[in-house]
């Protein structure tokens, strides 16, 4: 019967189409091709690769965190990419952490503990665009799920400067050339810029690549922390209601089968 | 049986005590129990289950989430997320509230293709639909201010563009807008005042709902053939055939939604509202969510402040007298060959405005948007008054039940009331 | 449901279809299985889901980490006392005297409504640490400050409902029914202690 047909394919233009319209409206933005990383987290069932993680903590803590904050994170919340109690203690023991004020009124630093929030690099942000000729170091908290392409795209900026860069371009005073960042000039220096500039201590060769490629893992764990359980809970969620269904339209094809 | 008490038919007594003082079971038994409904209905008769499924699955999730958010500028950003991360399930929570937003636009979205292909705001039915544009209304609402709570870029400029329409009216726009936002600009007083209009509105929503189904039940349902039930052998009861046919809709709707929820739980949002507001800076793009999109392109088609913000609420506006302005006898589109037609072009038509409203305010899509804002209202103000004049409609079927059983027989038992027994 | 509660009258417009007699006993027995196959699903579903809604309203994980807190014991004269806050909730921190510490030595157990010897309650002579919450209805008793009623037995006194505390933070009187609760803490040098 065609006006069944018609309906099913209005049914599914209306329910595609409207889930098309968004990212439709993110690909017009940037017209710039951000190629593709392959994560272990990638697809619907990818998971973290805790070493990654770690690694990519790494990265963060001696390179990014010396302008870039992570307020919503806590050194307890490290737990979770694998590291121990003692372990997680001891990076929070390595940060002094403003607290009081204590019985003569005074703000004092004592050592962080596990429940203390990651150590910001600036006091405010007028601190940081002082510290960085006017620019602002986004917080990176939560920037994958900030950006579009998210950890691609973190990879793509980190290993995408060029310098000199390309004919006939000219890079403002104080800028980079990077080919991924929308406008193509950024404020940021190339911040991972030598191969072995970190010392992995499980043996990994730390090339640029790979630390660009660890550390925007470590930022998309940072970002959805819950992205593991959520995928697990949506299996068995899906499962069931699959069965659920089946049973149910059984029941409805038994009750129906009087009428038709 | 004493007086004053209502003539309850349960047998359990305990039912009954309740039934015969306050005859809530009596009331339920005939308005989902027994309830006649047309035989013929097909998938699309699901979504008015599904849409109440989902004001219930907003309020419920909606209710937890307001446990742990503070509305303040300088807090709720943050509150989100410490329920993203350290409240127990909150993720899922919120993730819930937040896609179930765009669900429940989808599923009200076919609900009303399906009033307009198959007639259901003609006569007696028209109250009805105004009604259910009414809670579409509402609904725009309540998901806008529920967009600016997480005090994102996208919370904050899509509230400063939405709240700045209205600046558009003549001579008190300014000041409506000043009232809009206790302030000079959008800022923590709008934040207050969206939150407690935001958790007010869903139970405004419910209670047109309530009002909705009250008309319904007097008027009946509409049916894929638009014609009505000319007797008992023309219906069935809405227990167990539409509660079991319902069920399976609402299922399948679910595995949907948690694949959303689960698997791509940030597909339909956008990435600049997991940054802070920032009064200073504009996003490059900014776009509201999907479902505006159609209504925004309208906005953007018309190059006059005023006329723009006329014309997107007149898009809305207009379905209110959609029963005055289609005065074709025959509801359903089945029966309507040119409309038929014309009407499926205005659901293409309809997706082309919302994919213009998600593209940057350049050409082609400019011209794109007027050509199809003209045809958005052609449809509704030219089409359908000369459609009624001009067009052959198929001949009808006699009956439902003719045309369901292909004009076989009579149905056995079907015509004859029978008492409901346990299978 | 509703089918259960059917109602005897008869109702226009309902389908006598719905009958088994049409197919006999062996349909009905199928459908009635798998009505029970999806009915019990379903209400598995149902509890699944209302889980997570009241699961959220137990202590989040930034409350549960909650930071411990230390107190310099150095500034408490002997005979004073101080209050911190831990957890949201007050803490007496007490440097008894040497009486004070006697007299909650020599008390028999058996005197006692919630038996506990003072040497159970301390980590150190003479530090006292209770939780300063009194443990009939939650008020804080009085005793920190020198001028407050200490109660009968020189330790604390509930205002609200009357119940007096020894100086080992012990019931001795009063609708109360058990001792000063002690929080988990240790000395981290001779002067100073952390809770939590």
């Amino acid at each position: 019967m065609p006006v069944r047909t018609l309906k099913a394919a209005a049914l599914a233009a209306a329910l595609s189409l409207g889930l098309m319209a968004a990212p439709g409206a993110q690909a017009a933005e940037g017209h710039i091709e951000i190629p593709d990383t392959r994560f272990a987290f990638d697809g619907l069932f990818g998971t973290f690769d805790r070493a990654e993680l770690q690694r990519g903590f790494q990265v963060y803590k001696e390179v990014c965190a010396a302008c870039h904050g992570m307020r919503l994170l806590s050194y307890r919340n490290l737990r979770d990419i694998g590291l121990s109690e003692d372990q997680v203690a001891a990076v929070a023991a390595g940060y002094q952490i403003q607290d009081g004020p204590n019985d003569d009124g005074e703000m004092f630093e004592r050592p962080g503990r596990a429940s203390d929030r990651f150590r910001r690099p600036f006091a405010n942000d007028a601190a940081a665009r002082a510290a960085n000729n006017g620019a602002l170091p986004p917080d990176l908290s939560v920037i994958t799920k900030a950006r579009v392409g998210g950890a691609d795209y973190i990879h793509a900026l980190l290993v995408g400067y060029e310098d000199p860069p390309p004919a006939g371009v000219t890079v403002m005073e104080g800028m980079h050339y990077n080919k991924y960042f929308p406008g193509h000039q950024i404020a940021m220096a190339p911040p991972i810029n030598s191969d072995g500039q970190v010392q992995y201590a499980d043996g990994t060769r730390a090339t640029v690549d790979q630390m660009s490629r660890d550390v925007s893992a470590f930022l998309t764990w940072a970002a959805e922390p819950e992205l593991e359980t959520r995928r697990a809970m949506g299996v068995r969620i899906i499962l069931f209601l699959i069965i659920l269904g089946g049973l149910t339209y059984a029941v409805k094809r038994k009750i129906w089968a009087d009428v038709h | 049986m004493a007086s004053g008490l209502h003539d309850s038919s349960f047998s359990n007594p305990v039912v009954r005590w309740i039934d015969q003082r306050m005859p809530v079971f009596t009331m339920m038994q005939k308005e989902y129990g027994t309830f006649p409904t047309p035989r013929n209905f097909n998938y699309f008769w699901n979504f008015g289950a599904l849409a109440m499924i989902n004001l219930m699955v907003m309020i419920a999730t909606g209710i937890f989430l307001a446990m742990n958010y503070t509305a303040h500028t300088s807090l709720a950003f943050d509150s989100v997320e410490r329920i993203m991360r350290d409240v127990n399930y909150g993720w899922l929570i919120r993730y819930v509230h937040m896609n179930g937003a765009s669900m429940f636009f989808i599923v009200v979205l076919v609900h009303v293709w399906r009033g307009m292909y198959y007639g259901s705001y003609k006569a007696p039915r028209e109250l009805l639909w105004m009604l259910g544009v009414v809670i579409f209304l509402l609904m725009m609402a309540t998901a806008f201010m529920g967009y600016v709570l997480p005090w994102g870029q996208m919370s904050f400029w899509g509230a400063t563009v939405i709240t700045n329409l209205f600046s558009a009216i003549p001579l008190v726009g300014d000041s409506i807008v000043t009232l809009l936002w206790g302030g000079f600009s959008v800022d923590n007083p709008t934040l207050n005042r969206f939150f407690s209009l935001h958790y007010l509105l869903p139970f405004v929503i419910a209670g047109v709902v309530f009002l909705h189904v009250a008309a319904l039940h007097i008027t009946g349902s509409n049916n894929p053939l638009g014609i009505e039930p000319k007797g008992p052998q023309d219906t069935l009861p809405f227990h167990p055939y539409y509660t079991v046919k319902d069920s399976v809709g609402i299922i399948v709707y679910f595995i949907v939604f948690a694949f959303l929820v689960f698997f791509s739980p940030n597909y339909l949002g956008h990435p600049d509202n997991y940054i802070p507001a920032n009064p200073l800076v504009t996003p490059a793009h900014i776009v509201p969510e999907w479902y505006f999109l159609p209504f925004y392109a309208i906005l953007r088609a018309v190059p006059n402040k005023l006329g723009g913000v006329l014309m997107m609420f007149g898009s809305i506006a207009i379905l209110f007298v959609l029963p005055w302005l289609d005065r074709s006898p025959v509801r359903s589109m089945r029966f309507r060959p040119i409309a038929r037609w014309l009407f499926l072009l205005w659901t293409v038509n309809f997706f082309v405005l919302m994919y213009c409203g998600g593209m940057p305010a350049e050409e082609p899509y400019v011209t794109i948007s007027r050509l199809s804002t003209a045809y958005y209202f052609g449809y509704f103000l030219v089409i359908l008054p000369l459609l009624a004049k001009i067009e052959r409609p198929l001949p009808l079927p006699e009956s439902i039940a003719k045309a369901v059983l292909r004009g076989g027989g009579p149905l056995p038992g079907a015509a004859v009331a029978k008492p409901m027994e346990k299978a | 449901m509703a089918d259960t509660l059917a109602p005897s009258s008869s109702s226009p417009g309902m389908g006598g279809a719905h009958g088994a007699g049409a197919h006999g006993p062996e349909q009905g027995t199928k459908r009635d299985f798998l009505k029970l196959a999806a009915g019990s699903f379903a209400a598995i579903g149902v509890g699944a889901i209302v889980w997570p809604f009241i699961h959220s309203m137990n202590p989040a994980k930034d409350v549960l980490a909650l930071a411990s807190t230390d107190v310099n014991l150095a500034p408490i004269a002997e005979g004073q006392a101080v209050t911190v806050m831990w957890r949201g909730k007050p803490v007496f921190v007490r440097h008894r005297t040497a009486q004070e510490v006697q007299e909650a030595e020599a008390v028999p157990l058996g005197e006692l409504r919630d038996p506990q010897a003072d040497s159970d309650r301390v980590e150190r002579k003479p530090w006292l640490v209770v939780l300063g919450v009194c443990t009939h209805l939650g008020c804080v008793p009085l005793g920190q400050r020198p001028t407050d009623a200490r109660g009968d037995f020189g330790g604390w006194f509930c205002p609200c409902h009357g119940s007096h505390y020894d100086t080992s933070g012990r019931i001795r009187r009063g609708p109360a029914p058990t001792n000063l609760a002690v929080p988990e803490y240790s000395f981290t040098s001779d002067t100073q202690i952390r809770i939590g």
